[in-house]
């Protein structure tokens, strides 16, 4: 078997593993009727919740749309987390980096007006610029002075959030008659047309572009690996900065590059949720959004169809969990613990194969840990 | 005590490491083991000592069966083994190493160092090991070391001590002294399993030889009934060609050239002090030295990985002193670095990636940003044919290729581009016999198309055999210059030990 369908038998069953644990603990938090010696009740609440979450993600169009939603922010920070790692740098600024982009699309969106066919890209150029400058802020702090782009990025994060807080509050971007930190709307040219348009004014589908802007991201990041000899570049430094230097490869740009890239893909996210789903900013637009795409990445093993596919899955728990919350006692902040199993047992592939019986080896699975904190 | 291994299978998937090997020792006497990198030695070892669990086979102390779970097992049966790779704490005593995990101590737990001490100095002047007590182990010398690592093997009470690929750390006259210990130990009732790959040693110390290969005893000798050229037809299988074949150097115009250099080290030290000397196209210039002298520091410096604090260094009559790597590279410099898994490879990448490394960028590879991964598979087939890299895939990772194997394809790289100096560190550490002869070949063949080689290595034998000149390299300094067919190995290894030949201290 190739490595490749290897890792994704891997990936299939830490789900698994995650939804069996979850499903425990499901049952077993029903104490008032386990206690009465009721047994049946805590498992129809467990078969009740998991088919509101499959219902919620993918039982109706409705549904599908928004998995679709919440999986568009997810793939393109998911992305900024993965490019940087692959060229051996562990990116947590991803959140920061989506502020400054939402910042450059929420700027050319209400500053211009423009047709719909130049106004859009110049927003999403703006939020990607946006983005690139900030992320290569801590590629250039490492390449010049050392400083471990972990810490870095974490800081740029808080100095970003801070940064958008007092930004929302100048006059340029306030929205009149406010005064928390809202900004205005950006124009109707600006903003990113909804996916299901054709479907007539459904005010409840809210998907949008942003996921094929995500998509086409995608590609280009499987592009630029395979294809290009800044791609072949990034991950000669990401395997062994050492071996990339003795070859002549200037590993000092590449770091500040390969940032710039991420932060690229981060100030998409965040430019994506400006145009497409908010029409507007306010402080919390990134949300938890920068750190869940570590998750993302890390499900997807940094590859291009990996970070697609976990960022579809996270965006359906998330849509599927709102539905079981709905269905069921069952609160959302389990699919916070399911999401946190599954990457638990991604990271302890010595626990599944034991759990699955599986045999051979598992080391080409622990790799994906590989450079953390290096 | 005699202690039996018979019939030994061991299986990893998809390889049959031992196949029904029978090996005997006694004490007493030494047998070498002998064998190509994954030959099988490193696996039948860790069977003896408890480590893997034998898939067939049995293992008998004194005509009797036993069992080892565990290398605490084999420790308490007697037997006991150097490691290549020293387990040492660096900034603890000797005598604190040597009782790590079996501590001696007093009334409450406390540590008993005075009788650590005292059991140090008895095993040290029994076996003649001159070891200070209250030495830190990072002062020492490797050979001292490892004389720790004996003690430690010996304070067990091994009868039986095995020592895996024990010379390749030291130095000339630190292996004699190795040697001598061996000898004490011996005479004291000690059987001795002694692992290398290297023919000479084996011959020189050795009882009995077995001979290994693909997982199985091909040849048993004495070193009476045998010599160098039968024991390395056995380990590899054909015959051998162990003497370097070259015709005499007919050396052109210089093409490196360096001039006062110095490197220094960010915390002050001089690694590289003021050196200066030519390579000429056709010739093979090679610098001996024991490991830690500035080599490194000084193929860096060369290769522009190693911002240089004085001096210039020139190729070809053009100034490259400030040059980067791929300056160089286009320049005409190929380097065939010290460490292949460190520094010569991406491990995790393809055998086709890992072949155009250091050229992607060029035209034949790449068409502005983009690469061309059709013309890369291409040569890369024709090369891993034409240098002899045994693959089954060139798009595997270059982590499934074997030492002898990665050396060859960086060699295969370096070499096949268009050069006028090689400069090769360490271009055989650790490869088998069969890639050796062939890499030695090879740059043989470059040489006498007129490219300059520059070869530091701190095996002795291959600087002697493959070097037109031989520069002995001793604290970052070049003590001396030497005609390596007019001068003796004891004479160079005293250059490398800091002194001279006929008395006093450099």
């Amino acid at each position: 078997m190739n490595e490749t369908l290897k890792s994704l038998r891997f990936t299939l069953l830490a789900v698994l593993a995650a939804l069996i644990v979850s499903a425990f603990i499901i049952v077993i938090t029903d104490i008032e009727a386990l206690g009465n010696g009721d047994f049946a009740t805590p498992f129809r609440t467990l078969a009740t919740a998991y088919w509101g979450l499959f219902k919620g993600s993918f039982g109706s169009l409705r549904a599908i749309s928004n998995t679709i939603t919440g999986a568009t922010p997810l793939l393109l920070a998911g992305l900024a987390v993965s490019s940087a790692f692959k060229a051996g740098l562990f990116n947590i600024g991803a959140t920061g980096q989506m502020l400054a982009g939402a910042m450059g699309g929420l700027w050319v969106g209400f500053a211009f007006r423009l047709p719909p066919v130049i106004h859009v890209p110049l927003a999403l150029l703006a939020a990607a610029v946006g983005g690139a400058l900030y992320g290569a802020i801590p590629g250039a702090l490492k390449a010049r002075t050392g400083a471990h782009e972990v810490i870095t990025t974490i800081m740029l994060n808080g100095i970003a959030s801070f940064t958008v807080l007092w930004l929302l509050k100048t006059e340029a971007f306030k929205r009149e008659g406010r005064d928390d930190a809202i900004s205005k709307f950006v124009e109707d040219s600006a903003k990113l047309p909804k996916l299901f348009g054709f479907m007539g004014k459904r005010i409840d589908l809210l998907a949008h572009y942003g996921f094929v802007v995500a998509v086409l991201a995608t590609v280009a990041f499987w592009w630029l690996l395979r294809k290009t000899t800044l791609g072949f570049e990034m991950q000669a430094t990401g395997f062994n900065q050492d071996a990339a230097r003795y070859a002549g490869m200037r590993t000092k740009s590449l770091m500040v590059v390969s940032m710039a890239i991420a932060g690229a893909f981060g100030g998409l996210a965040g430019g994506s949720e400006v145009l497409g789903l908010y029409g507007y900013a306010s402080a919390t637009v990134a949300g938890d959004i920068g750190f869940d795409a570590i998750a993302v990445a890390l499900l997807g093993r940094s590859t291009p169809v990996g970070t697609l596919v976990s960022a579809l899955l996270f965006g359906a728990l998330q849509a599927g969990g709102r539905q079981m919350q709905v269905d069921t006692d069952v609160p959302i902040d389990l699919i916070i613990v399911l999401r946190a199993l599954i990457v638990m047992f991604i990271a302890a592939p010595l626990l599944v194969k034991a759990m699955f019986r599986v045999r051979g080896e598992a080391t080409a699975f622990g790799q994906t840990f590989r450079g953390w904190g290096g | 005590m005699k202690f039996e291994l018979r019939g030994i299978t061991k299986r990893f998937p998809g390889v049959v490491a031992n196949d029904g090997v029978n090996l005997s020792i006694s004490t007493g006497e030494v047998l070498a083991l002998i064998g190509e990198n994954g030959a099988g030695k490193s696996t039948l070892m860790n069977v003896l000592y408890g480590i893997y669990r034998a898939d067939a086979g049995e293992l008998l102390i004194d005509g009797s069966p036993v069992r080892f779970t565990s290398p605490a097992d084999a420790i308490a049966a007697g037997i006991g083994m150097v490691h290549q790779h020293f387990m040492l704490v660096p900034v603890m005593t000797v005598a604190e190493n040597v009782v790590l995990g079996v501590e001696p101590t007093r009334r409450l737990g406390m540590l008993d160092i005075a009788e650590a001490r005292r059991k140090v100095r008895e095993v040290s002047d029994k076996y003649k090991l001159e070891l200070d007590p209250d030495a830190v182990i990072e002062d020492l010398p490797v050979g001292v070391r490892q004389r720790v690592e004996i003690v430690k093997v010996l304070m067990r009470d091994a009868k039986i001590v095995v020592f895996d690929e024990p010379t390749a750390v030291l130095t000339p006259s630190e292996i004699l002294e190795f040697f001598e210990i061996v000898r004490a130990l011996v005479a004291a009732g000690k059987g001795v399993i002694f692992i290398t790959h290297k023919l000479k040693e084996a011959l020189t110390i050795a009882d009995r030889i077995n001979v290994l290969r693909r997982g199985k005893v091909v040849g048993e000798a004495t070193p009476r009934t045998t010599d160098e050229k039968k024991i390395a037809e056995m380990m590899v299988g054909r015959a051998v060609q162990l003497v370097v074949d070259k015709t005499t150097a007919a050396p052109g115009a210089s093409v490196l050239s360096l001039r006062d250099v110095s490197v220094v080290e960010p915390d002050g030290r001089t690694v590289v002090d003021s050196v200066s000397f030519e390579v000429r196209a056709g010739e093979i210039v090679g610098i001996a030295g024991v490991q830690g002298n500035g080599q490194t520091e000084l193929v860096e410096a060369i290769a522009g990985l190693r911002r240089v604090a004085s001096g210039s260094i020139s190729l070809g009559g053009r100034e490259i002193t400030a040059d980067s790597p791929r300056e160089r590279h286009a320049a005409g410099m190929a380097h065939i670095p010290e460490d292949r898994q460190r520094q010569g490879l991406v491990v995790d990448m393809s055998i086709t990636e890992n072949l155009v490394l250091t050229r992607y960028h060029n035209a034949e590879f790449s068409h502005g940003m983009l690469m061309d991964w059709a013309a890369a598979k291409e040569k890369s087939r024709a090369m891993v044919a034409s240098y002899d890299i045994r693959t089954s895939d060139p798009a595997q990772a270059a982590s499934t290729l074997s030492g002898g194997n990665q050396q060859k394809l960086i060699v295969a790289r370096e070499l096949s581009r268009d050069i006028t100096l090689a400069v090769a560190a360490q271009p055989t550490r650790g490869i088998d016999v069969g890639s050796i002869e062939y890499v030695h070949a090879q740059m043989v063949k470059e040489r006498d198309a007129g490219v300059a080689m520059l070869v530091v290595s701190t095996e002795l034998d291959e600087v002697m055999s493959l070097s037109d000149r031989v520069f002995v390299m001793y604290r970052g300094k070049i003590v001396a210059d030497l005609d390596p067919r007019s001068v003796s190995h004891m004479d160079v290894g005293l250059y490398m030990a800091g002194s001279r030949p006929g008395g006093a201290a450099a």
